[in-house]
């Protein structure tokens, strides 16, 4: 459906923690090898071992500088795939139907078989999350893993999407951010978690909790008596020892 | 964006077709048999030729019957209807006309309406979209219509309204660019909103996300250099405008409106091509690219 | 009209079968789970309940089915047909690769076994490729650690009986402050990354201490963008804080270190060495009689402060030393690149969390001596160190000197501190020490590696020469307990201290990105001396790739990979461990190899049974193994221990120790490819000292007997290399080296500069020039995976701020990078996050032309490069004819991060240089595109 759900069931989605996120690619591809096998067609890959090799992926991990008004510059990793946006423009535009969100859990999906690989969908979405795989001529992008997530083939532990469950530094999180007292929804009111290009309307469900103040160094002040010297001689520091030897 | 040939054809093409057939639906020229006949011929084969163009741009185009299916929501699903419905009414007028002796004239503006509408529905395959700031904005669809109209006036050989719609597509062309160049800023996503970290101090792309090459990179990540850019202005102004509003001023023959109709053609496909690639897509930013 | 969503499979089938095995992309040896369809491997995933990775996979790791149909592997047996170096090759029969390889080393074998130098790579499997070399006779085995990281694991281990590396790892539960020194990835790759991740969610402090900024770095708290290089000077400017402050746990020192042991004062031959009883022991003075007793004598009081009969403490002599000025923040922050206040405000937060912070477990354990503690007191400060600060002349004391940090604080082996993963904590004394008896036909006198205790039990000959080919073991770096790999091409090229006549190797890419000064290292392999043979004769080289180094080889022995052979991850080698349990894993074929491969364990094997090696045949003669599998489960290195401790005893149901099984190999299968033997509660710290410990220990084979020693902050081994420099005992340094050694030997440890800025003009080569490891690939290996090559298919030289400036430089822009050595000119990139005057480029990214099955034009070669090029094997000369290797004077690590060099700007060029011509590939080329899905 072009058009959108009015609302969905459920707002499954990610939260990553870009505190944490420590920018190791295990996401990429753990997702580029689930979804190479499993839903639709497989995540091709062109010049393979050649002079430009370019490829299908649906989840990249970008990196960036911030330099703060004092202190060093910063480098947060940065992982970005679908958003499952609740206004997904990616959805409407879509002239097929092939790109539809899911009213039970609002997740975006393309419907590969009504697919006819014209692009707009990636034009529309800001994200950069949709990639025209050029062997199949159609549109992928992030399922969520819905083949995973409600899988029965699956142990129930597992039943999460493969970026998620690879993590090596438990920086992706999955969730319903619909409902306020799951995991994901405490911890994006926690630390924060914020949207990427609000003022596009997208209304992201994927939320990114941002990295904690850094190079905050503790006034010395208070940390001074931590090192006042106990001697200040040679001397009077074997006096102190042989009285700080007495009391243990 | 890139400034893919398909894309470009199609839009060029249609426009200039749709415009064509739009004059001709209203009866201007009016034209009967033969003369009729290559009237729509050409409407059609621009018309046509152009959504035809457009499904090379396809990954699948043998499905394009489903692209019918959404025209609630989406502007290209109702720019095929639209441009379906046109043709074929304007078809059957077309057929009356050249065959039949009959003029249908309600047929002939329902078309003409349809026809209009196909090339605002083109229009707004690009306005729609927030991503691409130059785009989305009502001079697109407003220029794509003028240009559209005075080109189709010009094949259609009405020489002094499309000479009044060509001077306003020329003005309007103007401003677009020149609001054009600034909307992305004014529009205030930048790479900071783009990745939330603007608020922490000056963000700058790192590392890209993979040294390969994407289907992003490709599709969205063009860029022109500025003074090339200037330079390709210019000379699709003069040609899209200038020239043959010039030429059109010298003389009315025959000949001159054919050449006036061709460097407006040439013209607007240089135009067509900065369309896209001037662009600037939102995704750019990710990449510290714009 | 309303929208039909598409009715979805929600359950698909994921796979047919699921094969649980290990993984082989890097030395964490993560748990994987294969799922199999149709017989293929379909897709990769974390095993959850294996004890390294928890169900958790790198890039790398996901990426395996990439790895495993990579076009680059090698298909058969290559006999080099055209010239060394370009890459012509036969296929032939294994029978005639075993033939040929076994003609080639037979004659060593019994003639004079030295003259192979059989040395291994990445190696996961050294404790059986060694006995391998020793059942040979050869004293020239060595694997890849000492251009690794040989200074972290011999730092550790002769400071405190083990290490960082993947012998040890912080407490992620219970630390509060954790302070990283130089590590990009580590061997640990995964548990670091969970690690951190537990402390991210706790909230606790991670300090990153780095000239770079990326990756673990980026995430810590505070960042300190040191020069790289003096670590140790900063981390002894802190223990001068610390001691001035008093800021030290003195019962731990003690008690549990050697800090109370007294110092030989008297001049002579014993000078520095440490009192001893008659027995042997060391002798404390107790506070309680000020009597002279042995360190472990029940209910003493070990006094720091005593001085009997003029011989003072370990502990007054290092307050002496590192109280001095000369370490005050003042006097090391501009060397450091680190603000005075910025080391105050550092020291000042470990003191703070070490003691402030301190809290105890209620958890009883009786120490060595017998004392019984009520609790476990806890000191929430840990640290982890790398190749930043192993890889440098100075590492091996630098190390030292972080470890000492770590001891004075209290903090090593308690909660919330570091912790040793089984089979460490093992002191020096429990090491065996280098063996290097050649006897021709006949076995080695014992393993080749080991920890000198003293001049010795170096490994010279009688005239005093090096006995060994990359001359370990000798003056010049007297404790290189890996060996040194990145001398042997080198040596042997230079027939010094001999010639060989077979270098055999296994998986190390020695002519590309493993070697220092490549360009060199091709020369020295392709090379003829006067009559027109090759100078180093006979070159055989295991690899399962289409690898640079396969070139320079004269017949290849193509390996299986990963995922099509047995291995084993053995407690008698660098075993997967956790501090909380002893564990071991295994591979298996779950593929069969299509092509004419074999594992390189099997094929030892069989050539160990053809030459009749000891420990291959039995008495009469016959093949002992049938193949490695077999060798895993039938091995015994002592009676009842074997590579395997799980499912040992005829009946599979004893651990640690027992007969072999005949199922051992299945029962890991079926127990998901690993076993795992928790340490007991109330075992799990205090492991040097705490009984319960020590018995579980030698319950489950890892000593013979229990092994309690003192932490080694003075360290006897290196000041007895110092007396011999001043001319005591009998086995004398030459004398261009003696200063050397007074001076680097250090008992105590000391901060020198390194070697390099004494060698070079350093306002010159005015930039420090570093590589790191992208956590998504592998050494050379990575690249032949497109998958992983689409993430890092080049390597620009990150610049920072000011040095890109100065040159002007703006994106997309080349600069040529010179060293004392050489130059190459490669694409530059801006980074802020950087020391100022730091440059540094991912590693082993850049390829040679028409390896690994890439296109010539690949990225990889064209923009791709190695800092190799500019780092020289050996020192610039200095005039004085000899030798001086660019390694650790102690250790004989290489010294790949002294690397100095100067920036200019340059014309952009089509490619990097040096451009090498291409070498023919044995394997074609990779298929243009690739839709890898094996199931329908
Ligand atoms: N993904 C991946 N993992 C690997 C490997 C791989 O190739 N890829 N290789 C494995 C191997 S063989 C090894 S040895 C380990 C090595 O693992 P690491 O020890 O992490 O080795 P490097 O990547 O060389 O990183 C060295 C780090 O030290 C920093 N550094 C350099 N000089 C100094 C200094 O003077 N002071 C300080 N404080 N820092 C400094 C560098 O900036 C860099 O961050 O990784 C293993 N794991
Ligand atoms: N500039 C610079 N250079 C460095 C370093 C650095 O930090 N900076 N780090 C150094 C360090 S620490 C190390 S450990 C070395 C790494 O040095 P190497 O151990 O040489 O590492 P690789 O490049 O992985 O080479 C291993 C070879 O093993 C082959 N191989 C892979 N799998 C298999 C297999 O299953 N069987 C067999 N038989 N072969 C296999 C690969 O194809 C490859 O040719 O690099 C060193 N080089
Ligand atoms: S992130 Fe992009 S693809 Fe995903 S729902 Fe939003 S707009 Fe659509
Ligand atoms: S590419 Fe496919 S999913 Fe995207 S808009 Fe076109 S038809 Fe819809
Ligand atoms: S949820 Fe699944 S499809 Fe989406 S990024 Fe993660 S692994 Fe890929
Ligand atoms: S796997 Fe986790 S830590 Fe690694 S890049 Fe992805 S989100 Fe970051
Ligand atoms: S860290 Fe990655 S490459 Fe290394 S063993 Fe684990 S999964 Fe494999
Ligand atoms: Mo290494």
């Amino acid at each position: 459906m072009t058009t959108l759900p009015k609302t969905t069931q459920k707002k499954l989605g990610l939260v990553i923690d870009l505190d944490t996120c420590v920018g190791c690619h295990a996401c990429v591809v753990s997702c580029k090898g689930w979804n190479t096998e499993n839903y639709g067609v497989p995540l091709s890959d062109q010049d393979a071992y050649g002079a430009d090799p370019s490829g299908t992926f649906l989840n990249r991990v970008h990196s960036y500088e911030v330099q703060p008004e004092s202190g060093p510059a910063q480098l947060i990793h940065f992982p970005k795939s679908c958003l499952h946006c609740e206004d997904a423009p990616c959805v409407t535009v879509c002239p097929t139907g092939a790109s539809y969100k899911r009213q039970e859990d609002g997740i975006v999906l393309v419907n590969e078989d009504a697919c006819i690989g014209c692009g707009l969908c990636a034009w529309a979405c800001p994200y950069g999350a949709r990639e025209m795989d050029q062997a199949a001529g159609v549109m992928k992008k992030c399922t969520l893993c819905v083949d995973r997530i409600y899988n029965e083939n699956l142990p129930e532990v597992d039943r999460v999407p493969s970026c998620v469950r690879t993590c090596p530094s438990g920086a992706r999180h999955f969730g319903d951010l619909g409902d306020e007292t799951s995991e994901v929804s405490e911890l994006v009111a926690a630390r924060g978690g914020m949207d990427l290009m609000p003022e596009l309307g997208t209304k992201p469900v994927n939320k990114y909790l941002p990295p904690r103040p850094k190079d905050v160094i503790p006034e010395f002040d208070i940390l001074a008596p931590y090192l006042e010297p106990v001697a200040k001689t040679q001397k009077g520091f074997l006096g102190w020892l042989d009285k700080a030897l007495e009391k243990i | 964006m890139h400034p893919a040939g398909s894309v470009i054809v199609f839009t060029v093409a249609s426009g200039l077709g749709f415009g064509l057939l739009t004059w001709l639906g209203i009866g201007l020229p009016e034209v009967r048999g033969w003369v009729a006949f290559w009237h729509y011929a050409l409407g059609f084969s621009l018309a046509g030729g152009g959504l035809l163009a457009s499904t090379f741009h396809l990954g699948n185009p043998q499905r394009f019957l489903m692209a019918f299916s959404q025209w609630r929501s989406s502007w290209l699903s109702r720019e095929g209807c639209l441009a379906v419905a046109a043709l074929a009414v304007l078809g059957l007028f077309a057929i009356g006309k050249i065959f039949l002796e009959a003029n249908w004239q309600v047929l002939g503006y329902l078309g003409a309406i349809l026809a209009v509408l196909t090339v605002f529905a083109t229009s707004m395959i690009y306005a729609q979209l927030k991503t691409v700031p130059r785009w989305n904005h009502w001079s697109t669809p407003a220029l794509f219509l003028l240009l559209s109209l005075s080109g189709g006036g010009l094949l259609a050989a009405q020489i002094l309204p499309s000479m009044i719609l060509l001077a306003l597509a020329g003005a309007l062309q103007l401003a677009a660019w020149l609001s054009g160049d600034g909307r992305f800023e004014s529009r205030g996503t930048d790479i900071g909103t783009a990745t939330g970290l603007g608020v922490r101090g000056i963000v700058r792309a790192f590392e890209p996300p993979h040294t390969g090459n994407n289907y992003l990179l490709k599709e969205m990540v063009h860029k022109v250099g500025r003074k090339h850019a200037v330079k390709l202005r210019l000379i699709s102004f003069a040609l899209m405008i200038l020239m043959p509003l010039g030429l059109l001023m010298i003389s009315g023959t025959a000949l001159m409106v054919i050449f006036a109709v061709l460097l407006h053609a040439i013209g607007t496909f240089a135009q067509r091509w900065l369309f896209f690639a001037e662009a600037e897509h939102v995704v750019g930013l990710y990449y510290g690219k714009r | 009209m309303g929208f039909e969503q598409p009715k979805l499979n929600l359950s698909p089938r994921v796979s047919d079968e699921i094969r649980k095995t290990t993984c082989y992309m890097c030395a964490c040896r993560c748990g994987i789970d294969v799922h199999m369809k149709e017989g293929k491997v379909a897709y990769i995933e974390g095993n959850r309940d294996h004890p390294v990775n928890k169900g958790v996979l790198c890039a790398k790791g996901s990426a395996g089915i990439m790895q495993v149909n990579a076009p680059s592997r090698l298909r058969a047996p290559l006999k080099r047909v055209g010239e060394r170096g370009s890459g012509e090759f036969e296929e032939i029969s294994w029978d005639e690769a075993l033939q040929l390889t076994q003609d080639w080393l037979e004659p060593v074998h019994k003639e004079n076994p030295e003259k192979l130098a059989f040395f291994t790579g990445r190696d996961q499997s050294q404790s059986f490729t060694s006995f391998w070399a020793q059942g040979f006779g050869t004293p020239n085995y060595a694997a890849h650690g000492g251009f690794c990281s040989v200074n972290m694991a011999a730092g550790g281990i002769y400071t405190m009986g083990g290490s960082f590396w993947e012998f040890g790892q912080p407490d992620w539960d219970r630390t509060k402050l954790f302070m990283l020194f130089g590590v990009a990835e580590d061997h640990d790759s995964n548990p670091i990354k969970m690690g951190l991740g537990k402390l991210k969610e706790r909230g606790a402090k991670v300090i990153g201490v780095n000239p770079i900024r990326t990756g673990y770095n980026a995430i810590a708290d505070e960042w300190v963008g040191i020069t790289p290089g003096t670590d140790g000077l900063f981390i002894l400017s802190m223990v001068h804080l610390l001691l001035k402050a008093g800021k030290v746990d003195l019962n731990y020192l003690a008690q549990l270190t050697n800090a109370p042991a007294l110092v030989d004062n008297t001049d002579g031959p014993n000078k520095g060495l440490l009192l001893r009883g008659q027995d042997g022991k060391l002798i404390v003075i107790d506070r309680k009689t000020g009597k002279p007793v042995a360190f472990d004598s029940k209910g003493i009081t070990p006094d720091l402060a005593a001085t009997y009969k003029g011989h003072r403490t370990v502990f007054q002599h290092l307050a002496e030393r590192y109280m001095s000025d000369k370490y005050a923040p003042e006097n090391v922050a501009r060397r450091c690149g680190i603000a005075a206040e910025r080391i105050r405000a550092i020291a000042a937060d470990l003191a703070r969390v070490a003691f402030d912070e301190s809290f105890e477990l209620d958890q009883p354990w009786t120490d060595f001596r017998g004392n019984k503690h009520k609790t476990m007191i806890g000191r929430p400060v840990s640290f982890h160190a790398m190749r930043g600060v192993s890889a440098h002349s100075n590492g091996f004391q630098t190390c030292r000197s972080l470890h000492l940090l770590q001891i004075i604080l209290g903090t090593v082996e308690v909660p919330g501190g570091f912790r040793f993963k089984p089979p460490y904590p093992k002191p020096v004394s429990a090491h065996p020490k280098p063996h290097y008896k050649v006897t021709p036909g006949a076995a080695l006198d014992g393993p080749h590696l080991g920890y000198v205790q003293g001049p010795d039990d170096l490994c010279l000959k009688e005239d005093g020469s090096p006995a060994r080919i990359d001359k370990a073991y000798t003056w010049e770096n007297p404790m290189s307990a890996h060996g040194l790999m990145h001398m042997v091409i080198s040596n042997a090229y230079a027939g010094d201290p001999y010639k060989i006549d077979v270098l055999f190797m296994y998986m190390a890419n020695m002519s590309w990105n493993s070697s220092m000064n490549t360009g060199g290292m091709m020369k020295m392999l392709t090379d003829k001396d006067e009559n027109g043979d090759y100078v180093i004769p006979k070159i055989i080289y295991s690899d399962a790739y289409s690898s640079e180094m396969v070139a320079y080889a004269d017949l290849i022995l193509p390996d299986t990979t990963y995922l099509e052979r047995h291995d084993c991850i053995s407690l008698l080698d660098r075993p997967i461990c956790e501090a909380d349990g002893a564990a071991d894993s295994i591979r298996w074929p779950v593929v069969e190899p299509d092509r004419d491969v074999r594992g390189f364990q099997s094929v030892l094997v069989d050539l160990g049974a053809r030459m009749g090696l000891k420990g291959f045949v039995n008495e009469d003669g016959s093949a002992k193994y049938k193949d490695y599998a077999d060798y895993i489960v039938n091995h015994e290195r002592r009676p009842g221990v074997g590579p395997l401790i799980g499912f040992r005893g005829e009946d599979g149901k004893e651990e640690g120790r027992g007969k072999p099984n005949l199922d051992q190999m299945q029962s890991y299968i079926d127990n998901g490819g690993f076993y795992e033997i928790h340490v007991p509660d109330g075992a799990n710290y205090y492991k040097p000292w705490n009984v319960a410990y020590q018995d579980w220990a030698v319950k489950i084979g890892i000593y013979d007997a229990p092994q309690p020693y003192l932490f080694d902050i003075y360290s006897e081994p290196m000041r007895k290399f110092q007396l011999a420099a001043e001319g005591h005992g009998d086995r004398q340094p030459p004398e261009h080296l003696r200063e050397r050694i007074k001076e680097t030997l250090d008992p105590l440890p000391i901060w020198y500069a390194p070697f390099e800025d004494e060698n070079v003009d350093t306002s010159e080569f005015n930039v420090h020039a570093l590589t790191q490891r992208p956590m998504a690939m592998y050494h050379s290996w990575g690249t032949q995976n497109a998958w992983l090559r689409q993430i890092h298919g080049q390597n620009p030289l990150f610049v920072p701020t000011k040095i890109w400036e100065v040159n002007g430089f703006s994106e997309g822009d080349w600069a040529r990078v010179t060293s004392a050595h050489g130059a190459i000119v490669v694409p530059v990139a801006h980074m802020a996050a950087l020391n100022e005057n730091t440059v540094w480029t991912w590693n082993a990214i850049g390829k040679r032309k028409g390896a690994w099955a890439l296109d010539e034009k690949a990225p990889e070669a064209t923009k791709g490069f190695l800092l190799n090029h500019l780092i020289h094997e050996l020192m610039p000369e200095k005039g004085d004819g000899m030798r001086w290797s660019n390694s650790d004077p102690v250790t004989g690590q290489a010294a790949w991060f002294d690397l100095r060099v100067k920036i200019e700007a340059c014309e952009a060029p089509d490619e990097c240089s040096p451009e090498l011509p291409p070498i023919k590939s044995p394997v074609g080329q990779g298929p243009k595109d690739l839709a890898w899905k094996v199931g329908k």
